[in-house]
């Protein structure tokens, strides 16, 4: 990492926390490569594939993700992260490929399992189980529930006190995302941003070491985002890893220590997030192979900030008619 | 017009076996569709395996009551795994397929000539209750005031019977309020987020299939004990749509719905079927015969579900605010 970077870091937080600063160290150094080993991977994935017919979603050759950071995947539409996702979490089936979670071996391990293990995915879709209220969404995320075996759900005495106990969680939890005054309310009735919400702090109820979050701020209005961030932020900081797919490069910035860019399927650069935008590869990926010149970081930011411009205006028109 | 018989035979159909043993059959429903989203469309097999597992065992086999009992239980068992087995890794709508195409052929086998000596064919089977009977506790007799009255038997099974409602009702009651039910509903609103949270949906989805036919196998019992017999063809598909209806009627995913519903269900045919007959009888409806009856009454009861569906969608004890949001 280059003095520049790590002045402005020091800048932006006046107080880094502790394990950011661990996860920084751990990237220092690093290559740029795609499938760069890291130093202490929980996630080491190999050679998975998936096709579609003829189109091949997925053929990412080797990535590591390093424990107790926060990576974020990014890459073009259709580049293959939520396929990508699919396949390491069980959702899907992965035509060939290995992959180990913590050197635990998960290809070909049902979802469920992959969860148990302490692996936990959000949906790019939101999935808020619409007639089950806020609260109940949040208890069904606690692990090993005495009252979810049939014989002993009959005996509400075998399992009050551990429900008390994962309510008393999820009041916690939802106090923390700012969805305790909807606790009664059917998760069907919650905006956008708050389904967004809830997935997460469900997703949290589970214990997980590794959450993999696909497009978690994908809209929610900035303020809502801002506070989003803060509590990936205190995943890392308690400890947890955290992969996440994302399209909105300043959050990427804000956020990540390190940048995995997915293209065609394939992982094409890592890297720091300060940096990986004026990476060639990813330029090329990201606007063609046959654009004019290199563009600079700050050339490319501009062009991206003018193509959302045109975007936002086209929808301010759409809403006012 | 005998306003007495109509009169008495509605208020009587309320309480009476077919309300039980429809009543059971939707609580099994009820279980799948209502509470965990499966289209099990096979329910009157659940009832005939068992109605014919009890009949077969006693009168072919020549074994006791019980046997018979433990028999039918464990054919719902069966017949569950079997179905669910191979259909419910895949999406809702195989199950549906698969559940009716599977009603119909446990009703053919049942019916077929080559099994005559063990199921009787068409015929069915007969005489296999005098186990039942033997443990009613009721002397011989009539009880009741006036018309609303019951014989010794009548009484007898319409006191199992909704003993079994309660059981179920209750059993029901305990395990929606539990951590076990709240995985059912989930799985009904997204299986998916589901199984993210670490929860093997196939086992659940057998677990409710299982429950399900379990408690609607006790229907079957119900017919076969109340009819000292069984026919296949009691055990048709419009038996497995009476009890869906009845479902929707009292309103999905609450616990005496299905109850409520068998009642009104019940209610309703009787007493429409007693009014048409009795007024074609008079003369007061020239174009119609007694014969057509029968079918009309379907036709209105019919429409009144239609007028439900529109006017108050989640069924009796639905909560309106339910429906507002998609079911998928
Ligand atoms: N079930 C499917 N059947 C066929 N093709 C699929 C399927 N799922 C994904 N694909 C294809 O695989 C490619 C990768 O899709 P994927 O959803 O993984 O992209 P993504 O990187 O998540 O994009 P986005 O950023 O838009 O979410 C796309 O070309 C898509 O059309
Ligand atoms: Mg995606």
């Amino acid at each position: 990492m280059s003095a520049k970077t790590s002045s402005a870091e020091t800048s932006a937080e006046t107080t880094m926390s502790d394990r950011k600063a661990a996860a920084l160290a751990a990237f220092k150094d690093l290559a740029r490569d795609p499938g760069v080993p890291k130093p202490d991977p929980i996630l080491v994935v190999d050679g998975v594939t998936r096709r579609f017919g003829g189109l091949t979603a997925v053929e990412v050759a080797h990535v590591e993700i390093q424990r107790g950071s926060i990576t974020a995947l990014i890459g073009p539409n259709g580049a293959g992260k939520t396929t990508f996702f699919n396949q390491l979490t069980g959702f899907d089936t992965a035509d060939a490929g290995k992959w180990t979670f913590n050197g635990q071996s998960m290809s070909g391990v049902p979802a469920h399992r992959v969860a148990r293990a302490g692996m936990v995915r959000t949906f790019q879709l939101t999935k808020a189980l619409s007639r089950l209220t806020v609260l109940e969404n949040m208890r069904l995320g606690a692990q090993q529930q005495r009252g979810e075996n049939f014989w002993r759900a009959l005996v509400p005495s075998a399992w009050r006190a551990q429900e008390d106990a994962i309510t008393e969680q999820a009041e916690e939890l939802l106090a923390r995302f700012k969805l305790d005054a909807k606790r009664e309310d059917f998760a069907g009735s919650l905006s956008g941003g708050q389904r967004k919400l809830l997935e997460m702090a469900r997703a949290l109820m589970v214990k997980p070491e590794l959450v993999m979050l696909d497009e978690p701020m994908a809209g929610v209005n900035p303020a809502l985002t801002q506070s989003l961030l803060g509590h990936v932020k205190d995943l890392r900081d308690q400890g947890m890893t955290v992969l996440f797919v994302e399209h909105d490069m300043d959050m990427v910035r804000d956020i990540s220590d390190w940048v995995i860019v997915m293209a065609q399927g394939a992982i094409i650069a890592e890297g720091p997030p300060d940096t990986i935008m004026s990476d060639a590869r990813v330029i090329d990926a990201y606007l063609g192979a046959h654009h004019d010149a290199p563009l600079s970081e700050s050339e490319l930011e501009e062009q991206l900030h003018q193509a959302e411009a045109a975007l936002e205006a086209e929808i301010e028109e759409e809403t006012q008619k | 017009m005998d306003w007495i018989t109509i009169i008495s035979t509605t208020v009587k159909s309320a309480i009476g076996v077919e309300t039980v043993l429809y009543a059971l059959a939707a609580i099994g429903i009820n279980i799948h569709f209502g509470y965990t989203g499966l289209l099990n469309f096979g329910q009157a097999a659940f009832m005939g395996v068992a109605g014919y597992g009890l009949a077969v065992t006693v009168t072919v086999l020549g074994l006791p009551f019980w046997v018979g009992i433990g028999v039918g239980l464990a054919a719902a068992v069966l017949l569950a795994l079997l179905l669910g087995a191979p259909t419910l890794r895949l999406r809702a709508d195989y199950l549906a397929i698969v559940t009716i195409a599977a009603a119909e052929i446990v009703r053919l086998v049942f019916r077929s000539v080559q099994f005559r000596d063990v199921f009787g064919g068409s015929d069915g089977q007969r005489g296999f209750s005098d186990g039942f009977y033997a443990l009613n506790p009721f002397p011989e007799g009539e009880y009741g005031i006036g018309w609303f009255s019951f014989n010794h038997r009548l009484l007898w099974i319409m006191l199992v019977g909704w003993v079994l409602v309660a059981l179920s009702c209750g059993i029901v009651y305990l395990l929606m309020r539990s951590p076990w039910g709240r995985v059912l509903k989930a799985i009904r609103e997204d299986e998916d987020a589901v199984r993210s949270l670490g929860k093997n949906v196939f086992s659940y989805k057998m677990q409710s299939l299982i429950l399900g036919g379990v408690i609607g196998s006790l229907g079957g019992f119900i017919y076969g004990l109340a009819y000292a017999s069984v026919q296949p063809d009691v055990f048709g598909t419009e038996t497995t749509f009476f009890a869906y209806t009845i479902v929707i009627l009292g309103g999905a995913a609450r616990v005496l719905g299905p109850v409520v519903g068998s009642m009104i269900f019940w209610v309703l045919l009787v007493l429409v079927n007693g009014v048409l007959s009795e007024a074609v009888q008079a003369g007061y409806i020239p174009f119609m015969t007694s014969i057509q009856v029968g079918p009309v009454r379907y036709i209105l009861v019919g429409l009144g579900l239609i007028l439900l569906l529109i006017f108050r969608p989640q069924g009796i004890f639905g909560d309106k605010r339910e429906i507002a949001f998609d079911v998928r």
